[in-house]
């Protein structure tokens, strides 16, 4: 396995040029695809038997979520890469995908707790999932807290890699403990929408959603990191002429 | 149109919900490339000095 | 200790200097670790004055009342657990002795949970009766607390570790710990209100004792690539 494509990307100037070239292209297609799933969301899928009109917003809802827990593995898949390999790179990206990922945490709680208010009857019912996402949130706020609390940068993402590696090994556990906790104090109706059970012209769209969302993540994630990257190579040579090119 | 606006009544679930969404996305692209622009610029005044210093 | 003592000496040795030592420092400071129990006892006390005095009513709120005050003051001692050998160099010293760190750190945490976690657990067949609860409980309340602080001190540890040295430290650290303390107060209370209703509190037990067993293997080894990175 030729793994030169790894320690070029890790390699400051080359991520530095890549990731610039990759952007626009992830944008535009993140675009089109949002565009897409948007004209199925809130256009052709039919309405729910159940739910009517109201579950239309599982399409801003899931890939939201799914965006929130995908930012957390990237985040510790690369302080893991940061920590044994010593990349800056990685750590530059497993800062990045934080502050997006808390974001759509706020949103994935947001939107749930808006589509929970015509199920319910209530705002908040302290379901599994919605309260799993907000444990999350409280971990990608820990992790921030930690590392605005470092001042030198390398210790900062240092820290916080073992953090988010702790995290993430508790997620599941986390995950699990809520589900269970749940079950245990049954009566309201879950926050599911069984995707085996999705006709293609409400599966289609949310697909797409979730496409668009992967799409946006990952150029958000570049820009971000671009800067992170800068930062953390403040004194370097190629730094001058990077800057010098554009 | 009517319908479709009023969400079959759901319009003050949905609508916030796409609206909230469309903010997040919005304001995060908007922190990213405040983010590197500074840093660009950041670089760029180190470079300038550094000229300077030589 | 300087770094050529320890060289000649087993870690099994070395740890148990190491307990010897914290114990007889720890004890020396009968505040530090009083302290945290009597915040314990205030905590649970304001359970009461804040809701119904009626035991019958009290006896529902108690195992949510117990942990959340466990966990709190278990918070309030994870500072300690470092910090005295953080600033006088001692903790560099271990670090730089050659032993596994994650071993001697295993076993400063035992200390610290010997003074703070265990007492909590002593006193809390008095707390859990003033809220409640029926002495047939008292057992399975007391194996509950006696895992779920023993997990909370490990997993309080790696914390202790990462915001070692900081400013505002104490909270950070609250903020970090309490989301992965979620699965301990979910099994633990579960099994305290289980144990109150005189009902089997086996499952949560056993999913309670496994968190203990997970994060004695695995903190340490966490905790000890913490202190090392803000060692540097």
């Amino acid at each position: 396995m030729n793994w030169t494509w790894f320690h070029r990307l890790g390699s400051p100037p080359h991520f530095f040029r890549i990731a610039g070239k990759m952007v626009p292209w992830l944008a535009w297609l993140a675009a089109i695809a949002g565009a897409a799933g948007l004209v199925g969301a809130l256009g052709t899928a039919p309405p729910d038997y159940q739910q009517g009109e109201g579950y239309r917003i599982i399409f801003v809802h899931v890939p939201s979520a799914v965006l929130s827990t995908l930012a957390y593995a990237v985040m510790a898949a690369a302080a893991a890469v940061g920590l044994v390999w010593r990349m800056n790179v990685a750590h530059a990206i497993a800062a990045s995908s934080a502050a997006v990922g808390a974001w759509f945490t706020f949103v994935a709680l947001a939107t749930g707790s808006l589509w929970g208010r015509p199920m319910w009857g209530t705002y908040w019912e302290w379901d599994p999932r919605l309260t799993s996402e907000l444990v999350l949130l409280f971990l990608y706020l820990g992790y921030m807290g930690l590392r605005s609390a470092i001042d030198d940068t390398a210790r900062a993402d240092r820290a916080s890699a073992v953090l988010a590696l702790v995290g993430v090994i508790n997620l599941p556990i986390i995950h699990y403990s809520v589900d269970w906790w749940n079950s245990l104090h049954q009566g309201h109706t879950l926050l599911k929408f069984g995707k085996a059970s999705m006709p293609p012209s409400m599966l289609v769209p949310l697909l797409l959603m979730m496409l668009a969302f992967m799409l946006y993540f990952a150029a958000v994630l570049l820009v971000r990191a671009r800067g992170e990257v800068l930062r953390r190579e403040r004194n370097a040579r190629w730094v001058i002429e990077a800057i010098g090119a554009r | 149109m009517l319908h479709w606006l009023s969400m079959g009544g759901y319009w003050p679930y949905v609508w916030p919900s796409y609206a909230l969404t469309l903010c997040a996305v919005v304001l995060n692209i908007v922190l990213a490339r405040r983010a590197l622009r500074a840093a660009e610029g950041e670089a760029r005044r180190r470079a300038l000095t550094q000229r300077s210093d030589t | 200790m300087s770094a050529a003592d320890t060289r000649r000496v087993s870690s099994g040795r070395a740890g148990w200097l190491l307990v010897q030592r914290d114990l007889r420092l720890g004890l020396r400071r009968p505040g530090d670790w009083l302290q945290p129990l009597l915040f314990f006892l205030v905590v649970t006390t304001l359970f009461p004055l804040a809701t119904d005095p009626q035991l019958s009513r009290l006896r529902d709120i108690a195992p949510g009342a117990l942990w959340v005050a466990a966990l709190l003051s278990s918070l309030l001692a994870l500072e300690l657990l470092f910090r005295d050998d953080g600033q006088d160099g001692s903790l560099e010293q271990l670090a730089v002795s050659g032993l596994p760190l994650s071993w001697l750190l295993l076993a400063k945490t035992c200390v610290h949970w010997l003074l703070t976690g265990l007492p909590l657990v002593l006193v809390a067949p008095i707390v859990a009766t003033a809220l409640g609860a029926p002495y047939a409980a008292i057992p399975g309340i007391l194996a509950a607390l006696l895992l779920g602080s023993v997990a909370l001190s490990l997993i309080g540890a790696i914390g202790a570790g990462l915001t070692l040295g900081l400013r505002r430290g104490g909270v950070l650290l609250a903020l970090l710990v309490l989301p992965l303390a979620v699965p301990v107060l979910i099994f633990g209370a579960r099994a305290t209100a289980l144990a109150i209703a005189l009902e089997p509190m086996a499952a949560p037990m056993y999913l309670l004792g496994a968190l203990a067993v997970l994060s004695a293997t695995l903190a340490p080894f966490a905790a000890a690539a913490a202190v090392r990175i803000s060692l540097e």
